[in-house]
């Protein structure tokens, strides 16, 4: 039998994964490495991956055969920051969730993004913090019941491809677990680019989101999200819009810092 | 010994170059005063010396961006005040947990919070032990002039490589601010971390004498698992055994408890230690006020001694109990209400009576005669 394409980038030894089953982690997971594998990559040995704390920090730490670098809660892009500076010829990717990313650390998505910092940033938002057991999130919708929005979530969701897009990164770009044909073609992208590029991928969460709402199976979870989202062009007050929401061509903070090291040495 | 050359700097610019002169090729920083002085000088320097600065959004990224850069092979620094270290406990305990070269200077300043931003104080001496939460050891290390802030903060790095730990330059803003003469010798001994001889080495807890394993960095084929959760010797998650955490953790502790005479280094002025019949223990900007109450109290020909530490963390216990045992009274001056002071009692244990000096506000330092007043007690 043909060793499924994906088995070669993963430790097999500690497969299977703990995921839930359900969980659109594997999904992910499934679609980078479909995309590293497209690209011709033999193996991982370019790439160094960086995640914080929660479910979708599990994907690459311990399953990536890699150097993977499971940090603190909400900080992993400012590890991802020092890592790059120090190791500019290192491809660095983060994969992580949403409250890791936007909500305690929206501090340094945002300011990574105005500084075009050279990452890949993977977000899988399942609209909730679930390893805590499935409480509201800064990209839970509104009125939708949480662990902690028991009567139903008062705060408006951040968009955060737009966020991100706003802020200035390179590339900008959401998906559902859906759309993993667009997801691969867009990681890509996004690996052929420098600066700051994140793609936003809505996940479902069988477990602490979903049954939380009375949607319990897997496959009509994915439908409800893709139901709260929409791929016309145009802004939606209600839908969240799928696609690339920005692409720039700026160059990345590596390039601009290393242009200023050249002034400053007499070298340029 | 060669000359070496001679600068005017003042506490934070010498930290600055003594960060160069160790290998330092990182920093990254935040704004805040009494440190800024160094944010700002390495701003500057760091891209003549081929180095990378940057200046983060806040000290959680700059204590997270420092650690990233050390597992990319870089000897990597930041430098805060007060409510910065407070926001870098977190960080400085993950790299306790992952075992992370990294130095973190603590210019101290009157808290709590914000306090009095721009004065003096010594409050940090019990966040520098145990501002992270969980069993760990750190190294923490107290200058007394410029040249000390140069001198020290080569050991502080030479001391993380050496270990694998965050080790703490744990100034004030009177040596910070202050102006003097800096010696740069010509040959400093630098200490790199040590590199794994086998691809297979485990790299969290490979068993040797000094308890300190093997560090590769990033993108040198190791597939490092690198986690701030309880992890085995090669970075596996373990967070349910209870063997693999009492074994890290313990392993983590002893590799500074067993190497402390190593670390330990205090100075002695005075009369001989041996005939010594009063003690004072200093460090930092009040070490100097202690200093000139020593001369003073042997001008009157009371046999004293100032007992400098120049490490704070791990503490000088042996050193501290063999004096202990011979004079009859420690005094104890402090810029806080009490901190060094509760360890020296700790360690006296009832040998002798250990008195506090203590000062606080304004950045007032404890003066000569507060602390020639208790000299002269004995």
């Amino acid at each position: 039998m043909k060793e499924h394409f994906a088995i070669k980038y993963l430790r097999r030894e500690i497969l299977p994964t703990v995921f839930c089953p359900g969980c659109g982690n594997g999904i992910v997971i499934n679609c980078f490495l479909k995309a590293v594998s497209d690209l011709g990559y033999e193996d991982l040995s370019g790439f160094a991956f960086v995640s914080g704390i929660g479910c979708a920090s599990w994907c690459i730490s311990p399953y990536f055969k890699a150097d993977t670098l499971h940090t603190l809660h909400g900080r992993p892009i400012a590890f991802a920051t020092g890592l790059k500076l120090a190791r500019p010829d290192l491809q660095v990717v983060v994969i992580s969730g949403d409250g890791d990313l936007a909500g305690i650390g929206g501090n340094h998505l945002i300011h990574a993004a105005r500084r075009n910092m050279d990452l890949l940033v993977i977000c899988i938002n399942n609209l909730n913090y679930g390893m805590t057991g499935g409480q509201v999130s800064p990209t839970t919708p509104e009125n939708v019941t949480t662990t902690t929005s028991p009567y139903g979530n008062i705060e408006p969701p951040f968009r955060l491809a737009e966020l991100v897009a706003a802020a200035g990164a390179n590339l900008s770009a959401r998906w559902t677990t859906y759309h993993v044909g667009q997801i691969i073609s867009t990681i890509k992208k996004g690996l052929k680019k420098e600066g700051f590029r994140f793609i936003e991928v809505i996940s479902q969460c069988p477990t602490n989101f979903g049954r939380r709402i009375g949607i319990d199976k897997p496959p009509d979870l994915v439908k409800w999200i893709r139901s709260i989202c929409t791929v016309k062009k145009e802004n939606s007050n209600e839908k969240l819009r799928l696609g690339i929401i920005c692409e720039r061509y700026r160059p990345g903070y590596v390039s601009v810092l290393k242009s200023l090291m050249e002034r400053v040495r007499g070298e340029g | 010994m060669k000359k070496g050359r001679v600068e005017f700097w003042n506490g934070n610019i010498a930290c600055a170059e003594g960060a160069i002169a160790a290998g330092c090729r990182f920093f990254a920083g935040y704004p805040i005063t009494p440190s800024s002085e160094i944010l700002e000088h390495m701003a500057k320097r760091m891209p003549e010396v081929g180095g990378v600065f940057i200046q983060m959004e806040d000290e959680l990224a700059a204590i997270a961006a420092v650690i990233g850069a050390s597992w990319g092979g870089v000897k990597a620094m930041t430098a805060t005040s007060g409510p910065g270290f407070s926001l870098m406990q977190e960080g400085i305990g993950y790299a306790c947990m992952t075992e992370t070269p990294c130095v973190i200077v603590d210019v101290q300043r009157a808290g709590p919070s914000t306090g009095q931003a721009t004065k003096a104080a010594q409050g940090d001496v019990m966040q520098a032990r145990w501002g992270t939460h969980g069993d760990h050891e750190i190294i923490a290390l107290a200058p007394n002039s410029p040249q000390e802030m140069f001198d020290l903060t080569v050991r502080a790095f030479n001391l993380s490589e050496m270990y694998r730990v965050p080790v703490i330059v744990l100034a004030d803003e009177i040596v910070a601010h202050m102006w003097e003469k800096v010696r740069i010798p010509d040959d400093i001994e630098i200490v790199n971390r040590r590199k794994p001889s086998r691809p297979d080495e485990q790299i969290f807890g490979h068993e040797l004498d000094t308890g300190v394993p093997p560090m590769p960095a990033f993108g040198e084929g190791y597939n490092l698992l690198v986690t701030g959760s309880t992890h085995d010797g090669y970075g596996f998650r373990k967070t349910a055994d209870p063997l693999v955490h009492r074994k890290l953790v313990t392993r983590l502790v002893n590799k500074i408890r067993k190497n402390a005479e190593k670390i330990v280094d205090f100075e002695i002025y005075g009369c001989d230690p041996e005939d010594a019949e009063v003690m004072v223990v200093s460090y930092g900007c009040t070490s100097r006020s202690a200093d000139e109450a020593v001369r003073q109290a042997l001008e009157e020909g009371i046999k004293a001694i100032n007992f400098r530490l120049r490490t704070i963390w791990p503490f000088p216990e042996k050193a501290l109990r063999e004096l202990a045992e011979r004079v009859k009274l420690i005094v104890v001056p402090e810029m806080n209400l009490g901190q060094l002071y509760f360890e020296v009692e700790r360690v006296a244990c009832g040998r002798c009576p250990v008195i506090l000096v203590s000062r606080i506000g304004g950045g007032e330092m404890v003066r000569p005669q507060d602390i020639l007043r208790e000299l002269r007690r004995a």
